[in-house]
C-alpha cells in the first residue's frame, strides 16, 4: 500500500506597517516617489547616524500581539542581523532576536473539521530593506533605499497547519484582525503583507517533523495553495524515490508552477546577532499596555455578528461585506444617512462586487464617498431614476465617484413622471405593435413585456417600467 | 580554558567579515581573539548570580521620535557620498538571487 503523507506548514508572514514615517528616522513611507527621494542618512546606512525609534511602530506591534493572544515582554530591545547584501546599506537589518515584543499567541481557524487554534511563535519588530533593479545595459545593480526602513512586524507561527486551506484561513484571519487594527492594509500583491511558508512532509502517524524548506515569492492567495501543492509533491517525490529532502530556502516561480533553490546570500549563514548598542531597551508599563488595549478596535467576528443583529442581515451578508474593513466602513456611513441596511447591502454585495472582479480590484482599492452612494438609494426610492440607470449612475460613482443627482440632471436621466407624455408613448406603441395587442388579447399575456420594453426604448430607458405596466394595462 | 581560536575559525570569521588577510595578519588577529577569549574566561571566574545580564550602559530607556515626516528630498546630498551613482540611484556591483 501507498504510504500516506501529511503536510506541515509554519508560516512567517512580514507585514509593512501603516505609520506615515520609517522606523527609525523622519522619511516617509509613501509609496511611487522618484527613487532614493525619501532617503537620510540614517536609512541609507551613514556613519555616525543614529536610529530613534518610531513610537507608533510600539503600538501597532503591541496592539496586534494583543489581538492575536500574545503575551508582550514589557521588557524588548533590538537586535543587529549581519548580512552583506546592497539592499541593506548598514549591512545589518534592526530586528529583534533575544526579546521580541510579543510571543506565545494564537489565532482561531474555521477548518473543515472545526475550529483550530495556529499559535503563534512570537511577533517581532524590524525594518525592511531597499530595492534592487538589474541594470542590463551597463551589467550592473541600482539600488533604491526608499523601501529601507520601512516598518515591518514579522508574525512567527509554530508549524500547526496541515493544508493550504488551512494556512488561507489563518492568512484570511489575521489579515482581517490588522486590518480592522488599522496597522497595515495586508495588501498581497503590492507587497504590504508576504508570507514565507516553511513546509516539510511526513508519514501519517509520524512523531517527527521531516526536513523542511522555506519558500519564497508568495504574491497572492492562489500562489501560496498552488506553492504548497507544488513543494508536497515535490518533497514526497524525493522521499519516494529513497532522497532526502535538503533544508534550503527555494523561490516559487508561479508562471512555472515550481520552485526553485535560491542561491544563498553569502558564503555563510551565520548573521552574528547582537544587541543593537544605538537603540535603548523598550520598557512597556502596565499602563501603557493597558491603554493600547482598551483602545483595540471592533474587529471582525464581533462587526459581523453586530450587522447580522443590528441590521438585521443575513449571516452570508454579514461576513461578505466585514470581509473588508473598507467595505465594512462604507456599509454603516452609508446605512447612517439612509437606513435602509438591506438596500446598501444589495448595492455592495451585487454591483459593488461584479465592478471589482471586473476590473481586478480589492475592496481596499473603493474610493467612493459613502454620501454618493446614499443618495443614489434615495433616488432610486422616491421613483427619480429606475434600476437599470440607477446601475449605469452606480458604476460612475464607483469609478468617479461623481454626485448621482448632479449627474442625472445632466444627462437628463431622470424618470419621467408626466403621465400624460407616458400616455402618448403607450397610445403609440399600441398603435404600432397591433400584432402583439391582438395575441395579447387571445389570452398571452406574456407578450406585455415586450410591449413594456417597446414604451422603454421609445423614452430611452427613462420611464418607469412598471407604471408603463399598469398603463398599458389599462388601456388592452 | 578558552575555546583555541584555530586557522579554520580565522578563515571563517573573514569570509563572514568580508576582509582578505595576509597570512602575517591571520597570525595576529588570531593571537588578538586568543586574547579576548581569554578575558573574556577571566570574567567567567566571577560570581554573576543574582545580576540582571546588561544590554545597555546607558541606564535610561524609552526614547522615541512622534510619527511626523521631518525629513525633506535630500537625494542629491545623500548619493554624493556613493562611489558610483546612475539615474538618481546607487550603483552597485551585479547582485544575482
Amino acid at each position: 500500500m501507498a504510504k500516506q503523507y501529511e503536510t506541515v506548514i509554519g508560516l512567517e508572514v512580514h507585514v509593512e506597517l501603516a505609520t506615515k514615517t520609517k522606523i527609525f528616522c523622519g522619511c516617509t513611507t509613501a509609496f511611487g516617489g522618484a527613487p532614493n527621494t525619501h532617503t537620510c542618512p540614517v536609512c541609507t546606512g551613514m556613519p555616525g547616524s543614529l536610529p530613534v525609534l518610531n513610537r507608533q511602530v510600539v503600538e501597532y506591534a503591541m496592539a496586534v500581539g494583543l489581538a492575536a493572544n500574545c503575551q508582550i515582554n514589557q521588557y524588548c530591545k533590538f537586535d543587529r542581523k549581519n548580512y552583506f547584501y546592497p539592499d541593506n546599506p548598514q549591512n545589518y537589518q534592526i530586528s529583534q532576536l533575544y526579546l521580541p515584543i510579543c510571543h506565545d499567541g494564537y489565532i482561531e481557524i474555521e477548518t473543515g473539521s472545526g475550529k483550530k487554534q495556529v499559535r503563534i511563535h512570537e511577533i517581532h519588530m524590524e525594518e525592511d530593506a531597499g530595492k534592487l533593479i538589474h541594470d542590463e545595459w551597463e551589467d550592473c545593480s541600482l539600488v533604491d533605499y526608499n523601501r529601507s526602513g520601512v516598518p515591518l512586524i514579522e508574525i512567527v507561527s509554530e508549524p500547526d497547519m496541515r493544508s493550504a486551506e488551512e494556512v488561507t484561513a489563518y492568512l484570511d484571519k489575521l489579515r482581517l484582525l490588522i486590518q480592522y487594527i488599522g496597522a497595515s492594509d495586508c495588501k498581497l500583491q503590492e507587497g504590504s503583507m508576504r508570507a514565507d511558508v516553511n513546509l516539510s512532509v511526513r508519514e501519517v502517524g509520524a512523531e517527527e517533523f521531516g526536513t523542511r524548506t522555506e519558500m519564497k515569492n508568495l504574491n497572492s492567495f492562489k500562489a501560496i495553495g498552488r506553492a504548497i501543492e507544488g513543494e508536497r509533491a515535490r518533497q514526497i517525490e524525493l522521499l519516494e524515490e529513497g532522497k532526502a529532502v535538503i533544508q534550503e530556502t527555494r523561490r516559487w516561480d508561479d508562471n512555472k508552477e515550481y520552485s526553485y533553490a535560491m542561491r544563498s546570500k553569502e558564503d555563510a549563514k551565520d548573521y552574528r546577532y547582537f544587541p543593537d548598542p544605538d537603540l535603548l531597551p523598550v520598557n512597556i508599563s502596565d499602563a501603557w499596555m493597558n491603554r493600547v488595549k482598551d483602545a483595540l478596535p471592533e474587529l471582525q467576528p464581533q462587526r459581523q455578528e453586530r450587522y447580522e443583529r443590528e441590521y438585521g442581515l443575513p449571516a452570508y451578508d454579514a461576513q461578505i461585506i466585514t470581509a473588508s474593513k473598507k467595505m465594512a466602513d462604507i456599509f454603516e456611513e452609508t446605512v447612517a444617512l439612509v437606513s435602509n441596511p438591506k438596500k446598501v447591502s444589495n448595492w455592495l454585495m451585487v454591483e459593488t462586487m461584479r465592478l471589482l472582479k471586473e476590473k481586478n480590484q480589492e475592496p481596499e482599492d473603493l474610493r467612493f464617498d459613502p454620501e454618493n452612494l446614499a443618495k443614489l438609494i434615495r433616488l432610486t426610492e422616491d421613483g427619480s431614476v429606475n434600476s437599470s440607470v440607477a446601475k449605469e449612475v452606480f458604476e460612475k460613482i464607483f469609478t468617479d465617484d461623481i454626485d448621482p443627482e448632479v449627474y442625472v440632471t445632466e444627462h437628463g436621466l431622470k424618470t419621467v413622471n408626466d403621465d400624460g407624455a407616458l400616455e402618448e408613448v403607450v397610445c403609440k406603441v399600441l398603435e404600432e405593435n397591433s400584432k402583439v395587442v391582438e395575441e395579447y388579447r387571445s389570452g398571452k399575456e406574456k407578450v406585455l413585456g415586450f410591449l413594456v420594453g417597446q414604451v422603454m426604448k421609445a423614452m430611452k430607458g427613462k420611464a418607469n417600467p412598471a407604471k408603463a405596466g399598469e398603463l398599458l394595462k389599462k388601456k388592452l | 580554558m578558552a575555546e583555541i581560536i584555530t586557522d579554520e575559525t580565522i578563515d571563517y570569521v573573514s569570509i563572514l567579515a568580508k576582509l582578505k588577510l595576509t597570512e602575517a595578519e591571520k597570525e595576529d588577529a588570531k593571537a588578538d581573539m586568543q586574547k579576548m577569549l581569554n578575558y573574556i574566561d577571566k570574567l567567567d571566574e566571577l560570581d554573576t548570580s543574582g545580576v540582571e545580564p546588561m544590554s545597555h550602559v546607558f541606564s535610561f530607556d524609552n526614547v522615541f521620535r512622534e510619527d511626523v515626516v521631518t525629513n525633506q528630498d535630500d537625494r542629491d546630498a545623500m548619493l554624493a557620498n556613493a562611489p558610483l551613482a546612475k539615474d538618481g540611484q546607487y550603483k552597485v556591483p551585479k547582485t544575482v538571487e
